[in-house]
């Protein structure tokens, strides 16, 4: 195949230069020109972030600190009439919680088909377009995002990110060139939807119905008051 | 699917009479313009992204086999498996291997081009393993024994009362007289059936929406989110891609990405954009044990070098169809193959051959409207007279269209000839229309038979703008 290609395009392999030139633009790939939308402050940034998860349905919590998660989403569950019983992602910052003393009924680890609520930990937001973005591992199932009806997500104000590339490069900084994804990255940006019966916007088809996100943060009263 | 692209006229007289299809495509068809204005409006920088897109992917096309070479070493590095296969019999042959090597009874599917394009679900259901498609308009149409209409709306000729009496018809389990009146009913019924299909299945298939060569990762856009099920819960992940679906790094398929949904639904990203790279790692909690890639060329590398190989840039996002005035009054299975509109008309003739496909290029006014909102600036007019030229060399169209064609070649080299047989054409016309309109015209029947002809009001542009640039000097 690779013959046919080099043949199509009237010429032989690359050269060594030219070839030892694009794979160093692969082990260290030039920065993108980045949209105005992912750049300011991260007051700006923050305000943006909760405005474009609203705007593509999903809803915001905030709360100080990570002992406060528990209580904050039982109020949360209990304000929707949705179950009790959350299966929680293993994260060592989710497993000491006291979710019993909040009235919740925690189990962590990946998601089964019973599970109506599922807890992520997010590995960083994006504040261009609301997005959270999720990466696989011991500490994060995958199917956590997707199996459940309703999926919470925690992310620390810290982790929120302007643009895409900017956790592309937080990643490649804690790992190898061209080695550093794990199995899976999940960019979610709202909960499931479809328009494929007479293209009308409907929620939750495969994947969960709510997305809530919770971040935890100094000072958010403000940032995620409603509009 | 057997193409049936030569029996295009036919098709296109049976999709105008085709009462619920022109009602669905009333009711559904405009909507796209309006969706892709509202997208780009909250990126400034889309020109620029669009330039940036566009040269991304044309910088792949010089180095293909470059790229590809680095997207399967890092594949295999994180322990998947990379299959070359030249055709469609080849990828055929390759995904059935890998679902019979795993004992695959049940094999789900995410939303493919590339598994249209090789008839995956019919080879897999000859050799006794059920594939299920799972993106909602897929599965309403496999329910139906028929192909998508549109590449990123695929059920879109479809009713709600059409979907509802699909559901009664293929859901035998449950009670007949539940109520299915409501697109949530509709929902709620696919979601619970399907769910029990993902967690039963072996094997996940999904397509590509782009292949990072950077990091061997295949990445899909969704909105659903049946295609991560479909990658997740099964032993092992099968992706179809074809060979041009390629960018270089994360930063490039991250500038793709920006332009990519905003062009079809309006959405600033998918709901669900999923990066794929290998099988599952050590200690990971879920997730499949074996990643394939099996990379489809089928034809694509002979585009590279010649004068058409622009389609090849092509990120499948479907705003040609919708902003076309051929798809939008015929739909897409007038085009009679899987890939329909403007893009379909200027690749099905590279994948099926001209005496399969020549009547594709010329169901087109050539307005422009297609490469005007293309993403990443496919000149499909222009492509789609390189076919006509070709199709003309290989005898087509034949019959009497050829002298007439011929005849009109040669007037049109002779400009002043040319000028003053039109002159003398319009005021015959104006004056046969008195200022209104012919209901009939020798030699314009078909025009004629649904609408009148309007009359010229006067002299031609031509004789007017000299008029005027003589007035003016």
């Amino acid at each position: 195949m690779l013959q046919r290609i080099r043949g199509a395009l009237g010429r032989g392999a690359l050269d060594g230069a030219e070839a030892g030139r694009l794979r160093a633009q692969l082990a260290d790939p030039p920065a993108n020109r980045t949209p105005a939308g992912s750049r300011g402050s991260p007051e700006t940034l923050l305000r943006r972030f909760v405005a474009k998860l609203r705007g593509v349905s999903a809803s915001v919590d905030g709360v100080a600190a990570l002992a406060e998660l528990p209580v904050a989403l039982e109020r949360y569950l209990a304000a929707d009439g949705l179950p009790r019983r959350i299966r929680v992602a293993p994260h060592p910052e989710l497993l000491g919680l006291p979710w019993s003393t909040a009235g919740l009924e925690a189990g962590y680890g990946p998601a089964g088909d019973a599970d109506a609520v599922g807890v992520s930990r997010a590995y960083a937001g994006v504040a261009e377009s609301g997005t959270l973005l999720l990466c696989s591992g011991p500490e994060s199932p995958t199917t956590l995002n997707f199996l459940p009806d309703t999926h919470v997500v925690v992310l620390a104000t810290s982790e929120l990110e302007g643009s895409y590339e900017a956790v592309w490069r937080r990643l490649r900084a804690a790992g190898e060139p061209r080695a550093f994804l794990p199995r899976t990255v999940n960019w979610i940006t709202g909960p499931s939807r479809t328009a494929d019966i007479e293209q009308t916007l409907q929620m939750g088809i495969h994947g969960p119905r709510r997305l809530h996100v919770v971040l935890v943060g100094e000072g958010l009263q403000e940032a995620c008051a409603e509009a | 699917m057997q193409p049936r692209c030569r029996d295009f006229p036919a098709n296109v007289r049976a999709a105008l009479a085709d009462a619920p299809l022109q009602a669905a495509l009333a009711k559904t068809a405009g909507g796209f313009p309006k969706k892709r204005l509202q997208g780009i409006a909250t990126l400034p920088e889309f020109e620029l992204m669009r330039d940036r897109a566009t040269a991304i992917r044309e910088h792949v096309l010089d180095h293909l086999d470059f790229y590809l070479e680095e997207f399967a070493e890092r594949v295999e590095a994180t322990g998947g498996q990379v299959h070359w296969c030249a055709d469609a019999e080849a990828a055929r042959a390759a995904v059935l291997g890998i679902c019979q090597a795993a004992g695959a009874r049940t094999v789900t599917k995410g939303k493919s081009m590339i598994g249209e394009e090789i008839a995956i679900n019919d080879h897999l259901e000859r050799h006794g393993i059920r594939p299920v498609e799972t993106d909602l308009g897929e599965y309403i149409i496999q329910l139906r024994g028929e192909t998508p209409s549109h590449i990123v709306a695929p059920a879109i000729h479809v009713s709600q009362a059409q979907v509802a009496e699909t559901f009664r018809a293929h859901h035998r389990g449950l009670p007949p007289g539940r109520p299915l009146e409501t697109p949530r009913q509709l929902l709620t019924e696919a979601r619970e059936t399907l769910r029990r299909e993902f967690l039963a299945a072996d094997v996940g298939i999904t397509g590509a929406n782009l292949l990072v060569a950077e990091t061997g990762t295949s990445l899909i856009v969704t909105n659903e989110g049946n295609g991560d099920l479909t990658q997740t819960l099964p032993r092992v992940h099968i992706v179809l891609a074809s060979i041009e679906k390629l960018v270089p790094t994360l930063e490039d398929a991250t500038t793709v990405l920006r332009v990519l949904p905003r062009s079809i639904t309006g959405q600033e990203m998918t709901v669900y954009t999923t990066f794929s790279s290998g099988p599952r790692r050590p200690g990971d909690p879920d997730g499949p044990e074996q990643f394939h890639v099996v990379l489809l060329d089928n034809g694509r590398s002979e585009l590279l070098g010649g004068e058409l190989r622009a389609i090849l840039r092509c990120i499948r996002c479907g705003a040609c169809l919708g902003h076309c005035p051929i798809w939008s009054n015929v739909g897409g299975h007038a085009y009679g193959w899987i890939y329909s509109g403007p893009m379909g008309a200027a690749l099905t003739p590279a994948l099926l051959g001209l005496p399969e496909a020549w009547h594709l290029p010329q169901a087109s006014t050539l307005c422009g409207r297609c490469e005007a909102v293309c993403p990443v600036r496919i000149p499909i007019p222009q492509l789609l007279r390189r076919w006509r030229a070709r199709a003309w060399s290989a005898g087509k169209p034949p019959g009497v269209a050829r002298p007439l064609l011929r005849a009109w070649a040669w007037l049109a080299r002779r400009p002043r000839l040319y000028h003053r047989l039109s002159n003398l054409a319009a005021r015959v016309l104006a004056r046969l229309g008195r200022g209104g309109a012919l209901r009939s015209l020798p030699g314009a029947g078909g025009w004629c038979r649904s609408r009148d002809l309007p009359a010229p009001e006067g002299r031609t542009f031509l004789a007017q703008w000299q008029a005027r640039r003589g007035g003016r000097e």
